[in-house]
């Protein structure tokens, strides 16, 4: 076996602040071409303490070594599960940057901004098409948030109704943004106990009249399809409640079988995820939201509307849940999506979850056996093992660690809590099968070291950059910036 | 693990320490053990009238918090100011310097229905 | 499609390996009833040259600074975007990566973050920044919301005067949260008016929030404020919309502020038509773990060395979930990124000079409008980059004409402020020549006359 980690020539650098050396300048202004003008003293500060001085040299080269400590997709496999974290194109990139796009004022009058509200409106109606939904807003910033507007808008269809339900029933499977999200939008949370999938019968027992909403994923977060899932709408609706989709995981479905259509109410989009836009090491990402025609007049607002031959900004709606973000969303994270379909087009994102879903069962197929494997049905997108089987009192977070010195991210860990030790691992359809092999390889030969030499494991990372490290004391004695002489 | 005889224990994991009227309360053994490294605790104000079942504290370690449940009625007498720099006594020594609050108990016959050491060690024999 | 390896040869392979004979087969719990029996109606896929000669057709009826003479502001600013910025923000080592959850292989983001929380804190004065939020408008929302939590009220001061986006979108988080939201009215010098917000404060407020510099490019007393709120036992949320101004204006964290939040966008983010931009929130020591967001913490590894770990995540979703301060799970990373660059280059003279330039431009082209006849400025309060204007020409109409000439003049008002509906928000920028200025001033009396 070939291991691709390896430790080359990493330099070290220091931060910002402790490079900076007075009179170093690292811009340049034209020169001002209107009288100066003051403000009042009272209003005025000293200078920025403590604020760095640096020449342009100096950034370039801090930047640039920083980013040599990163690993990102453009590096390696990353297998990181419920993160789809799938190859990002590079004409994506170009595209955001047409500077007709990239440098439009959100408050340019709809008239002089076509371009950009049409480009908006097609991915509105991309997006509904691949879902099932009638309607799709694009102002969400996250999934996070999409799933903040999508529970506001099931809150607001039960109030329009008068109806005073205070519950929302979350798997145990779910995001842990769920929970979050219910309490956001003032609702309580009572979790409910799935067997893999949600069973009918469970949700049965806790479906009443002051239940709002089920909160479900599907594929869930073991990355099983949630086989009852239109006795379960059907069941909701008819006890008067509604169900949101986590659309987290929609990467195992495109052109396959659509929430819409399942009998869903909301779901909300991650463009960062399914449709390819970078992760940017923690975001920006872009969360839009679909919902059925029922609940269209609720949805966040402003959205793009088409009158056949304008596309406009819309007006304002009575009972919009109202806006989510100062502007229209992330529209630079649209534009990447956008094109990322129009590359795609319709087979070719059937395709990708076709392959995602092959990737997943076939790094499945080399590793059971290996690792333990809590649950058994046909996998989707993503397969979840567990540490129960493996030697030498090693864990799943020692094997995370492990796989760093063979070069790869490691899979998310300890997640769905509903596994103990879970190792979830996502392969997205970029990946060869070369390099799955490649991987399925690290992974056995590190349950190998694990039984006959687990100090290895114990001892991992010894390849990066760094070992690792004391998150006990970094929570302790918190030490969230850089001071002078500290 | 020791749960000392003397004692009486909750299912959430508390330890009580009955003295006449006054109980000093505190987190097992077993569960400082299983929350790990702790790294922040949060304890109720001095004079906080604290009612059965109610969380009044929270205890945390680097990736997982866990409320601390009243056990019994009453009012907090005092509160352990060691623990607000130094929360990792919790971890070294759970029955003594890392007890959390003192109650002034509303009716201290009520400490009798809670579980004695044995029975608190079948529980977690159960759960592990 | 070349972003996907497989090839037909593997994929047989790949089945036999599985144990199925068709990829159909890797479906079977899909149940038939659900199946989309048809292929999605989509456009046909595009090739690389045919994608970007899409979007360039598109892009091409868009009006931006580069076809327009742009005086647009209200929340979103034309500002200089030095080249270094794009050119490290395209190491696919920063934008391939996600969230730093390993951090051995993850220290480029958390150094980086670090700075940023650093940079932050010493721009605005406070002891602890998060990690970024979505905007500065959802930044504000979360403000109120922590605010809430550390004074048990239910009660929200916002003065009039604070971006209307920015409280719509407050409006949005609180909509279910038994929360109630009061309007703190203008003053005529265009601040938050003292003594209207004085007649409003009592023991059931949480949190009194307002721009600094506020929606009308006036620049708040926030020590006033602040001994107002703090009288009461409120919090002081400030929110800055265009922190170029921190580089002159003392720091809302030295006049008394609890939170401050704000927008980013200023320093290095092209405007996007609206994101992604990102938002900052900075706080008190004694709150740091009451705050939402990630938070980036120094520490070091079992050798010693230095290095930087995700932090205080108790306070997140993922760990007490309906019990989290917040349930943010991203943060606007590469947007944090860009900032961190931005602030960098232009460091402690940079955006002093920067910042007064911007006050030197608008305070000439306020001097220049405020002559022309039909038109008058509104506010006196000292301002910044952004200023009222007055037209006794209907707004729609000067607009429009305006436009005509090839100049965005502004955002007109009324949607917003009915009593404010004769009148428009300017906004100059060090990326406004004098010549624009003058072709802006020319134009506006072309119409007077």
């Amino acid at each position: 076996m070939t291991i691709v980690g390896t430790s080359g020539l990493i330099l070290n650098e220091k931060l910002l602040f402790e490079h900076s050396d007075p009179g170093r300048k690292g811009y340049s202004l034209p020169k001002l071409d209107v009288p100066a003008a003051e403000l009042p003293a009272e209003l005025c500060r000293e200078e920025i303490s403590g604020f760095p001085e640096l020449s342009e040299v100096d950034v370039v080269r801090h930047f640039t070594r920083l980013s040599t400590w990163n690993y990102g997709v453009d590096s390696g496999f990353y297998p990181l599960g419920s993160c789809t974290m799938k190859y990002n194109p590079k004409v994506n990139e170009v595209a955001a940057r047409i500077p007709g796009l990239a440098f439009i004022h959100p408050s340019t009058p709809s008239h002089l901004a076509q371009g950009s509200l049409e480009l908006m409106y097609r991915l509105q109606v991309a997006l509904a098409e691949i879902s099932g939904f009638a309607k799709v807003t694009l102002q969400p910033a996250a999934g996070a948030q999409g799933e903040l507007a999508g529970m506001l808008v099931i809150r607001a269809w039960h109030e329009a109704r008068g109806s005073k339900r205070t519950k929302v029933l979350i798997p145990d499977t779910a995001h842990g943004t769920n929970p979050a999200t219910a309490s956001l939008t003032g609702y309580d949370v009572v979790p409910i106990a799935s067997d893999g999938i949600l069973t009918l019968e469970e949700v049965e027992a806790h479906m009443n009249d002051d239940v709002a909403a089920l909160m479900v994923t599907n594929p869930n977060t073991l990355g099983l399809f949630e086989t009852n899932i239109e006795a379960i709408c059907k069941l909701v609706h008819e006890r008067g409640g509604m169900v949101y989709c986590d659309g987290a995981n929609l990467n195992a479905l495109m052109g396959i079988a659509r929430p819409g259509d399942m009998g869903i109410d909301v779901m909300h989009f991650n463009l960062h995820k399914t449709f390819s836009t970078p992760h940017g090491g923690g975001g920006p990402g872009s969360g839009p939201v679909g919902v059925t025609e029922e609940l269209t007049p609720y949805l966040p607002g402003p959205g793009v509307e088409y009158d056949g031959e304008n596309y406009c900004i819309e007006a304002t709606r009575a009972d919009s849940i109202g806006r989510m973000m100062a502007f229209h969303g992330n529209v630079g994270i649209m534009v990447r999506a956008y094109a990322y379909i129009r590359s795609m087009g319709g087979d070719g994102l059937k395709h990708a979850s076709e392959m995602a879903v092959l990737n997943a069962n076939y790094v499945r197929a080399r590793l059971e056996g290996v690792y333990d494997l809590p649950f058994t049905s046909r996998s989707l997108h993503e397969v979840v093992f567990s540490d129960k089987d493996l030697e030498g009192d090693c864990h799943t977070l020692d094997v995370a660690k492990r796989l760093i010195d063979y070069g790869y991210h490691p899979p998310t860990i300890y997640f769905p809590l509903v596994v103990k030790g879970a190792i979830m691992i996502e392969p997205t359809e970029t990946e060869s099968q070369e390099v799955l092999d490649e991987f399925c390889d690290a992974m056995i030969a590190i349950a190998g070291e694990a039984r006959d030499n687990p100090a290895l494991l114990h001892q991992a990372p010894v390849r990066s950059r760094i070992r690792r490290l004391d998150e006990t004391t970094a929570a302790r004695k918190p030490k969230l910036k850089w001071e002078k002489g500290a | 693990m020791e749960f000392p005889e003397e004692f009486k224990y909750t299912e959430e994991h508390e330890w009580i320490m009955v003295e006449k009227d006054l109980a000093t309360i505190g987190i097992t053994d077993f569960a400082q053990d299983a929350l790990g490294d702790v790294v922040f605790v949060e304890l109720p104000e001095v004079g906080t009238v604290l009612e059965v079942g109610k969380p009044f504290g929270v205890v945390e370690s680097v990736k997982a918090v866990s409320d601390i449940y009243a056990p019994i009625a009453g009012t907090v007498e005092e509160i352990n100011e060691d623990l607000v720099e130094t929360p990792e006594i919790i971890n070294t020594s759970p029955y003594e310097d890392g007890w959390m609050i003192k109650i002034r108990m509303t009716d201290a016959s009520a400490a009798d229905a809670l579980m004695s050491s044995e029975d608190y060690q079948a529980l977690i024999a159960e759960e592990s | 499609m070349r972003y996907i390896p497989h090839t037909a040869g593997d994929v047989t392979q790949m089945l036999e390996r599985i144990g199925v004979a068709t990829l159909k087969d890797l479906f079977v719990e899909v149940p038939e009833s659900v199946r989309l029996k048809r292929p999605l109606d989509l456009q046909e896929s595009a090739s690389e040259t045919e994608l970007l000669r899409e979007f360039k057709t598109l892009a091409a009826v868009n009006a931006t600074s580069e076809t327009h003479k742009s005086f647009l502001g209200g929340g979103a600013y034309n500002h200089f975007i030095p080249a270094v910025i794009d050119q490290l923000i395209s190491r696919s080592e920063f934008y391939t990566a996600y969230t730093p959850y390993q951090p051995e292989i993850s220290q480029g983001t958390l150094q980086a973050v670090f700075e940023f929380q650093t940079l932050i804190c010493q721009l605005t004065g406070m002891d602890a920044a998060n990690a970024s939020m979505y905007d500065g408008a959802s930044a504000c929302a979360e403000a109120v919301l922590m605010a809430m939590r550390l004074t048990r009220r239910k009660r929200v001061l916002l003065s009039k005067a604070l971006n209307p986006r920015y409280r719509a979108v407050v409006a949005t988080y609180c909509r279910y949260l038994n929360l109630e939201l009061v309007d703190v009215a203008i003053a005529d010098d265009g601040r938050t008016d003292l003594t209207d917000l004085a007649a409003k404060l009592d023991d059931s407020i949480a949190a009194v929030v307002a721009g600094y510099p506020n929606y009308l490019g006036v620049i708040e007393d926030v020590a006033a404020l602040a001994e107002q709120a703090h009288g009461a036992g409120a919090k002081l949320v400030t929110a800055v919309a265009e922190p170029v101004a921190l580089g002159l204006l003392k720091s809302p964290g030295e006049l008394g502020a609890d939170i401050v939040v704000g927008d980013g966008q200023s320093f290095g983010l092209p405007l996007a038509f609206g994101g992604p931009y990102v938002g900052f929130f900075a706080v008190r020591q004694k709150d740091v773990r009451g705050m939402p967001g990630r938070l980036v913490g120094e520490t070091t590894d079992l050798e010693g060395q230095r290095g930087f770990v995700l932090t205080l995540a108790t306070r997140e979703q993922h760990i007490r979930r309906e019990k989290a301060t917040s349930n943010i799970c991203s943060n606007q990373g590469l947007c944090a990124l860009m900032v961190t660059i931005f602030m960098s280059l232009l460091g402690k003279q940079g955006l002093r000079e920067m910042a007064e330039q911007n006050l030197a431009k608008a305070a000439y082209a306020r001097q220049q409008l405020s002559a022309i006849k039909g038109f008058s400025l509104v506010f006196d309060g000292a301002s910044f980059n952004e200023f009222v204007v007055r037209s006794e020409e209907p707004v729609a109409e000067v607009l429009t004409r305006l436009e005509g000439a090839g100049i965005l003049a502004g955002i007109p008002l009324g949607e917003e402020y009915p009593e404010l509906a004769d009148c428009f928000l300017v906004c100059v920028t060090e990326q406004n020549q004098r010549e624009e200025i003058d072709a802006l001033v020319a134009a506006l009396q072309g119409g007077a006359a």
